[in-house]
């Protein structure tokens, strides 16, 4: 079965380009344009990988990382965070309130791709 | 009938009364044991107030002018209510500086001035004398009119007499030997004469009581009553006016006047500051006495007004012609009263004879320490701090004094006497202390006030009393020129003395109140604010203002520079006060401080200014100053010396005076860099989030347009219509970029002010109607419609012309952007009211949140929660908007309901319409 990847980023074209690339790789893909979106849609049907934004609307993206990894359920859901503020700060916040990995915007697709794929066990 | 020697016998026999009660009183003082220290006695010794003057002068001036004897007890009621506050800060100044007059008091105030001490005592001096004159007056006058018993004649019927047979004279002489034996009797010259007080204190009762033992015989005795007696008097016409305030003389400006004198007269005649504050034994007596002697006062003058009344009624002044003045002796002479009379001669002889007690020996110890020893010890030729023995000359020349004081006052009497009425004698003797208040009173409540203020104000306040009161009446009495008092001097008439620069309708009293105390305070407060003070001075005013809070005295220690050994101080003390007394007094140091002298060699500073005190005790402030000073700097007589340490002093203050004033500089100077680099920081961080905003947004755009781009690169097969879609996105998101660079540049440039304004009168119209066609392709795109809706005359606005167009734009663009294709409707609108244009851009689009309403304007705010499909915008558009609106003086801001549309609004100051200027051209 296809592995399922949540997009959650309020900018529509850049959701359409990772929508593009993990279709391109075999995922299937469920999109959340802010961070409450996001939480309803993990309820609805859990990802395997959400490829989180930072700066969404009506909840961050760190908030929505802490709430996912609260529930010991959602434990396993890998998630990648994605940010256009390039500070150390942040990729340290995002780390430390239990984030997989970090990418900073404007990113190469590959290493997007690759990432994604390294962290489902889905490299050849 | 009353011979000679009866009155002489019992005279004596009273004075030798007194000296016993003296005696008895010094006596118990030298055992510790205290007879004065109570507050009755205290009280009975302020009553030394009342003189002869009170137990004659009042029925006297009664007997003129009704109850116009009144304000002379009236002013100090008033005062005793002060005291606590005022007699008991003075007090406390007076025990902790050894004060030993109030001219040691005001010379220790300004600087410890020798200068200043001795213009005090010479004004006392000569203030005081005509006061004296009128005790000596009242004395002869009451004796010669018992010797003509039962008689009655009166004085000036035998005064043509010659100088030995003057009764006046022997009288004077009399009291100089009695005071000489009563003040001056001891070796060791200290400021304080218990026996003295508990005689003056007896001598208060015995005119009390016969006082009142005078008006209850005339009440009683003679009427039935006070009723009886005011009824008769009523029915004399010229007496019903005394009954009453519309009798008195000079009207309110007098009464004022007369309350000021005596209000000050309580607290700074000579005499009353002896008893009040040099003789006195615990402060605490102050607050029985401020109610106890206002008392006292009121029983004295209770029976003023019907003796004055009852001898008018006795003597008809058609028939007799007795002197109003001597109505409390004469009355009880005419009934035959032979004991009552003797008894008022006695309470008379009392009340004259305690004020030239205390006022000459309160002299006699301010012109030996303040006048005579300061110039003695000048003059290097007698070597007087070299002499073993000082403490019998200082006696000398303190029984020297008071028989040239008595013999003064004998002169004035000579010379004016006759002239006036008792109550005027007193009153230009009130006058004179008065001068003494401004001095006192500011001194002890403002730092500020200087030697050379106090040397201002008292030295011309004396001179003008001297000029309006003084002189006037030896004109008067034949003994200067008259030319003066009724032209002027020099015949230049703002220059006479009872109407000076044109001054009339006053009394001369009150006239001369009025312009000494102008003179007085006017300069001691000018002079004052623009003379430095010395070192000495400061430290002096810092000790009297702040008397209730350095009771210690260790400040002035540091005054000492030299040194000098335990015996040489000793040696010094015993000089002046004893050598018995100078071991007694160092032994009591000794033991306060639990340190044993005899094993010091050197004396530390906190001795050598114990010293100092000590001997101010005898011999005053400054002339102490000086001797301590001698001895401390191992030198003969060392003025200079003490000069030097002034000015080493005074410099010390100047450099530590600098140092905290670039102290006080340097704090501040920090305070405004940490408030700067305050700013700084927040300028910073607001950088900082701004750059990080601006990064943010440029990777966005960034992000799309690099993933689509790698996108297209590594996958050359995309359908046509992917390929195209993609391409588009990457295209939109650059223009986005371009957009967003460009607007951050754009803001950048108008914050810091690097834009050109290109300002020109233009019409708002015309911009709009600009605005409109500029954005009217999008409106065809989107489908949205547009309207605007102008006044039909111009509004002309001083405005960049671009920068307004690209304002209405913006709103424009804002517009079309948020409203829904095809439903949508803007319009624009300019109205022009008074001196306002305001321009309305109106949509009906989604609204605004009201919590974002104020936000809204802020960089990088986006309304949050639009639907995804909603083009975005740059968040810097509506900022830089606002930039542009306020840099024209304008405003903006928006109405919105959320679901109703939004109005976006700004005003812009209007310059003139044409309708105006078609107006104003019209009118030329």
């Amino acid at each position: 079965m296809a592995k399922n990847i949540l997009l959650v980023d309020d900018e529509p074209n850049i959701v359409l380009s990772l929508e593009f690339l993990m279709k391109r790789v075999g995922y299937g893909v469920q999109i959340a344009a802010d961070g409450d979106a996001a939480l309803e849609a993990v309820k609805q049907q859990r990802p395997d990988l959400i490829l989180l934004d930072v700066s969404l609307p009506k909840r961050d993206g760190f908030n929505v990382c802490q709430t996912i990894r609260a529930n010991p359920e959602w434990n396993d859901i890998r998630i990648i965070m994605l940010t256009a503020k390039g500070r150390d700060v942040e990729y340290e916040k995002g780390l430390a309130l239990g984030a997989d990995d970090y990418v900073t915007k404007p990113f190469a697709t590959q290493e997007v791709v690759d990432k994604v794929r390294a962290m489902l066990g889905d490299d050849t | 009938m009353l011979r000679d020697s009866v009155i002489l016998l019992v005279g004596f026999a009273y004075l030798g009364v007194l000296f016993g009660i003296a005696y008895f009183g010094d006596k118990r003082a030298d055992a510790h044991r205290s007879i004065i220290s109570n507050p009755y006695i205290f009280t009975l010794s302020i009553a030394v107030y009342c003189t002869a003057w009170t137990f004659y002068g009042s029925v006297g001036r009664a007997a003129n002018s009704g109850v116009g004897f009144l304000p002379i007890y009236l002013g100090p009621t008033l005062m005793a209510a002060l005291w606590w506050f005022l007699l008991r800060k003075i007090i406390r100044i007076a025990k902790t500086q050894r004060i030993t007059s109030i001219a040691d008091f005001i010379g220790s105030r300004y600087g410890k001035s020798a200068m200043l001490g001795g213009l005090v005592a010479v004004i006392a001096v000569v203030g005081i004398m005509p006061y004296i004159s009128l005790q000596l007056k009242a004395i002869s006058t009451s004796y010669i009119v018992l010797q003509n018993y039962p008689d009655l004649v009166m004085p000036y019927e035998s005064s043509a007499s010659a100088l030995w047979e003057d009764t006046t004279l022997y009288v004077a002489l009399l009291l100089a030997a009695f005071t000489i034996l009563f003040g001056t009797r001891h070796i060791d010259a200290t400021e304080r004469h218990e026996g003295m007080v508990a005689a003056i204190a007896f001598e208060s009762l015995v005119k009390l009581l016969a006082f009142l033992a005078v008006g209850v015989f005339v009440t009683f005795g003679l009427f039935s009553g006070p009723a009886d007696l005011f009824t008769r008097a009523a029915a004399v016409p010229e007496l019903a006016s005394l009954m009453s305030f519309e009798g008195m003389s000079g009207g309110y400006a007098s009464w004022l006047s007369l309350t000021f004198l005596s209000m000050m007269a309580i607290m700074f005649l000579p005499r009353q500051f002896q008893v009040a504050v040099v003789e006195n034994v615990n402060e605490d007596h102050i607050r029985k006495a401020a109610w106890l002697f206002p008392l006292y006062l009121l029983i004295i003058n209770l029976f003023v007004l019907p003796i004055a009344l009852g001898g008018h009624l006795l003597f008809p002044s058609h028939t007799f012609s007795v002197d109003p003045d001597t109505y409390v002796l004469t009355v009880p002479m005419a009934e035959r009263q032979e004991g009552l009379t003797l008894f008022v001669f006695l309470g008379g002889l009392s009340a004259a004879t305690g004020m030239v007690i205390v006022a000459t020996i309160a002299l006699s110890t301010m012109v030996c320490n303040d006048l005579v020893m300061p110039v003695l010890l000048r003059i290097k030729a007698l070597a007087l701090t070299e002499r073993k023995d000082v403490s019998s000359l200082l006696l000398g020349i303190r029984r020297g004094t008071i028989i040239v004081v008595l013999l003064l006052g004998y002169l004035y009497f000579r010379l004016i006497g006759e002239s006036y009425a008792l109550v005027t004698i007193g009153l230009v003797s009130f006058a004179a202390a008065a001068q003494f208040a401004p001095a006192i009173l500011l001194g002890i409540f403002w730092k500020g006030a200087s030697r050379r203020g106090a040397m201002a104000g008292l030295s011309t306040g004396f001179v003008v009393w001297a000029y309006t009161l003084l002189l006037p009446g030896f004109a008067k009495s034949g003994w200067l020129p008259v030319d003066f008092v009724e032209q002027g001097l020099f015949g230049i008439e703002l220059l006479k003395p009872y109407a000076l620069f044109g001054l009339t309708g006053l009394d001369p009293i009150a006239h001369a109140v009025f312009w000494s105390m102008l003179v007085n305070v006017g300069l001691l407060i000018g002079v004052s604010l623009f003379s430095r003070q010395s070192a000495i001075e400061q430290i002096q005013a810092a000790f009297f203002v702040d008397a209730f809070r350095t009771s210690n005295q260790e400040g002035q220690a540091r005054f000492w520079h030299g040194s000098t050994t335990v015996s040489d101080l000793k040696g010094l003390v015993g000089r002046f006060m004893g050598a018995a007394r100078a071991n007694a007094e160092f032994a009591t140091y000794a033991r306060r401080r639990g340190v044993d002298l005899d094993e010091q060699g050197s004396a530390d500073p906190g001795l050598v200014n114990f010293a100092e005190r000590v001997l101010a005790g005898a011999i005053g402030a400054a002339s102490a100053r000086v001797m301590v000073s001698s001895v401390v700097k191992g030198e003969a007589l060392s003025i200079e010396g003490v000069m030097q340490i002034l000015d080493e002093t005074s410099q010390v203050m100047e450099y530590s005076r600098q140092l905290e004033q670039k102290s006080r500089e340097l704090e501040a100077a920090t305070a405004e860099l940490r408030a700067a680099n305050k700013r700084l920081q927040e300028l910073d961080r607001m950088k900082d989030e701004f750059v990080s905003t601006v990064s943010h947004e440029l990777r966005t755009p960034l992000t799309s347009i690099r993933a689509f781009s790698e996108i297209l690169r590594s996958d050359p097969d995309l359908p046509k219509h992917k390929r195209q879609e993609f391409l588009e996105i990457v295209v939109k998101e650059t223009e986005r970029l371009t957009r967003l660079i460009n607007q951050v540049l754009d803001l950048a440039k108008i914050e810091a002010r690097h834009v050109e304004w290109h300002m020109e009168d233009v019409d708002l119209r015309q911009i709009i109607e600009d605005a409109v066609a500029a954005v009217s392709q999008l409106f065809n795109e989107r489908k949205v419609a547009l309207k605007s809706q102008l006044p039909p005359v111009a509004a002309i606005v001083n405005a960049d012309r671009d920068r307004m167009i690209q304002v209405v734009i913006n709103l424009l663009s804002n517009a079309a952007k948020f409203c829904e294709p095809k439903l949508g409707r803007v319009e624009v609108s300019l109205v022009a009211n008074q001196d306002k244009l305001r321009v309305a851009v109106v949509d009906n689009g989604p609204g605004i949140p009201s919590d974002q309403a104020k936000h809204i304007f802020e960089k990088f705010h986006q309304v949050a929660d639009q639907q995804m499909s909603k083009p975005r915008g740059t968040g810097l558009g509506l900022a830089i908007t606002k930039l542009i609106v306020e840099h024209h003086g304008g405003k903006i801001w928006v109405e919105s309901t959320l679901g109703q549309g939004s109005k976006f609004l700004f005003l812009l100051p209007a310059l003139q319409t044409i309708a105006a200027r078609a107006a104003s051209s019209r009118n030329h």
